[in-house]
């Protein structure tokens, strides 16, 4: 509208859509009947939720004995899994927020389901929490509550203590995001309902919305200040769930570099996740049109970026442990490497520092086969980091008679597996009922970021009543 | 959204592209008519200015409960672990101001951001259970309408129908409340 976009940008909606089209694509789905792919997808989610909650049920009942922890490893797939989540979720954030601030036009087309991943993804994560207190109704007390069974408050000089307040602000805060950029997307869907179920559901969740002027003056101020809390908050996320780490005296964990280090893989493997979500949506709905090469090549450019940060982090993780001259870290890094879990920081190292470099091809990074395939290694190597820093640790500390090795069992990958379970089934329900692309944001940015045709975005034909027919203003 | 006064007799100017309706509000306005609001799909800078509306207030709300996570968070943790109950944790001072700030940064946001949106939909009248004021069905899709209250203008039916089609109106529709 306003803004003047360079005639050289390649346009980030294709097609030549109007207005309207924006609204028919997008509430198309939501409108009809579910689609096969998607009945069978979300069966097979559901399965997997149900096979999955039997097992975290188990888990509870019989207690923690389950898992494979032992003396010597005390935290093992249990928080390797909820990092790894809670880093999905960052991409969302990342998209919603930080790129509102930059500015950056792509974003409208992928932060509403980038947004509900990450929601879905710190439920995810929430989930391991719950898991492995191992007595999940015991859970408030890692609230501030008036303790009736002792005399004592939380302790909040711990990071976990500032963890159930970052992780419980961010999900609330990531919540309420989503749901105000809902809103006038809803009110849409509701004024197209033709059953009165649908109008009744889709009116009570736009509360009402109109698209007064006053209102989206209001909503653009208060889509602002929210971004610009979101954006110190995402990063304060990982910050602190690093300091679960950083502030104790383990070696391999008693380290500076943790929060940046840990802010950048989470937004590598976000965005990785968001690759693989977008490029199935993309084809299944039929939105390339909506998102295309452009956003996918923007999103592999903060991958290269973010993985490239990870990298140079793991570099120097390992020639701070020699340059220390702290003999256990240094063990600590050699064990890593050289030790009984060498293959898990192999994997780590092959698919977090070397697979992001192939995206400095332009190729590679407009090539929707490469993205995926590639978005699944980052996934992998992520979980691997993880599991990485933890296991590799704990398994051999300060004392070498109680050294130990960690072997999973059939309940920490079916308490892993619910956790997919989980998030798909969200994930597929979302994708069903609500938009996935926000119609109201790309229809703003259509006039300067979409291809020109001579059609004017009204859909009125050219020449008729519209002073401005090819809407590429600076051009005039 | 009571919004709607005497008769509740409106003049509905349709409008099909966002430019146009920007200038058109300009137009409409030195005609001599006022404007009620214009409704759109999608926000279109610089509409409210061209309204009228006064600036949006919703920073100032959100300071304010911004203000208020950080006291409830300074207050929270002075009383839990300096006053009730006091903890030397890690050789650390029972209160130690800088290990709090973690605690005091979430609820500061915590408090902002849920104040201000609750503010937000309070000040817009949202709710809901609220049934909107649809001066046009198609202004959540592809149309912008610009609502005249007649009750609020002196001038006749057919002047302000001719001035909105002057101004690039391509419909003009009687709407009742």
């Amino acid at each position: 509208m306003s803004h003047v976009t360079s005639a050289v940008r390649t346009p980030l909606v294709t097609g030549g859509k109007t207005y309207a089209d924006v609204t028919e694509d997008i509430s198309r789905q939501v409108e009809g009947s579910p689609t096969r792919e998607w009945t069978i997808a979300f069966t097979i989610s559901v399965i997997v939720l149900l096979y999955g909650t039997a097992c975290v049920f188990w888990t509870w009942w019989e207690g923690l004995g389950v898992w494979g922890l032992n003396k010597t490893v005390g935290w093992a797939w249990d928080i390797t899994n909820f990092v790894w989540w809670v880093g999905i979720g960052h991409a969302g954030t990342l998209i919603s927020a930080i790129l509102l601030l930059f500015r950056q036009k792509w974003r409208t087309a992928v932060n509403r389901a980038a947004e509900a991943m990450t929601i879905f993804a710190v439920l995810c994560a929430a989930s391991f929490i719950l898991m492995h207190m191992g007595r999940p109704w015991l859970a408030y007390w890692a609230l501030p509550l008036p303790n009736t069974f002792g005399s004592l408050w939380v302790n909040f000089k711990s990071p976990l203590v500032w963890d159930v307040f970052a992780i419980s602000t961010y999900f609330t805060v990531s919540l309420v995001f989503w749901y105000m950029g809902l809103l006038p997307d809803l009110a849409t869907i509701r004024d197209r309902a033709r059953s009165k179920v649908s109008r009744y559901i889709y009116g009570a969740f736009s509360l009402g919305w109109n698209g007064s002027a006053k209102t989206w003056a209001r909503y653009e101020y208060m889509s602002l200040i929210l971004a610009g809390l979101s954006t110190p908050l995402v990063l304060s996320v990982h910050t602190i769930v690093s300091m679960d780490f950083a502030t104790s005296v383990i070696p391999g964990w008693h380290t500076t570099i943790f929060p940046p280090y840990f802010v950048a893989g989470a937004i590598f493997s976000g965005f990785a996740m968001v690759q693989n979500l977008m490029l199935i949506i993309r084809v299944v709905f039929k939105l390339e049109d909506y998102i295309t090469v452009e956003h996918i090549e923007s999103m592999n450019k903060v991958i290269t970026l973010t993985g490239s940060i990870v990298g140079v982090a793991y570099l120097t993780e390992f020639f701070i442990a020699w340059y220390s001259g702290v003999e256990f870290e240094s063990y600590a890094f050699i064990n890593r490497a050289t030790g009984p879990y060498w293959w898990a920081y192999a994997a780590m190292m092959t698919c977090n520092v070397i697979s992001p470099q192939l995206f400095w091809s332009r190729t590679i990074r407009r090539s929707i086969v490469w993205t995926f395939v590639l978005s699944v290694i980052v996934n992998i190597g992520m979980w691997f980091e993880r599991f990485v820093i933890i296991v590799t640790s704990l398994h051999r500390d300060y004392l070498p008679s109680s050294w130990a090795m960690f072997h999973p069992t059939l309940f920490d990958i079916s308490d892993y597996i619910f956790s997919f379970g989980l998030f798909f089934t969200l994930f597929l329900l979302f994708a069903k009922f609500l938009p996935v692309v926000n119609m109201a944001e790309v229809k703003a940015i259509i006039k300067s970021s979409s291809e020109k045709l001579p059609v004017s975005v009204s859909g009125v034909a050219k020449g008729e009543r519209v002073t401005n027919p090819t809407f590429n203003k600076d051009a005039e | 959204m009571s919004d709607v006064t005497g008769n509740g007799k409106f003049l509905v100017g349709i409008y099909d592209d966002d430019d146009v309706v920007l200038k058109a509000v300009r137009d409409v306005k030195d005609a001599g008519v006022r404007i009620h609001e214009v409704y759109t799909p999608f926000p279109i800078h610089g509409l409210d200015i061209a309204l009228g509306h006064p600036r949006s207030r919703l920073g100032i709300a959100a300071f304010l409960f911004a203000l208020s996570g950080t006291s409830t968070a300074l207050l929270l943790t002075a009383y839990m672990e300096s006053f009730d109950w006091p903890m030397i944790v890690g050789g650390k001072d029972s209160y130690s101001i800088i290990v709090y700030v973690p605690i005091i940064f979430e609820l500061t946001v915590l408090f902002c951001a849920l104040g201000m949106v609750g503010t937000f939909i309070v000040s817009n009248g949202l709710g809901p259970t609220v049934k909107p004021l649809m001066y046009d069905l198609r202004t959540t899709d592809n149309k912008f309408a610009m609502a005249i209250d007649m009750s609020k203008n002196n001038l006749g039916e057919g002047d302000v129908e001719r001035i909105l089609k002057n101004s690039g109106a391509a419909e003009v529709n009687v709407k009742q409340f």
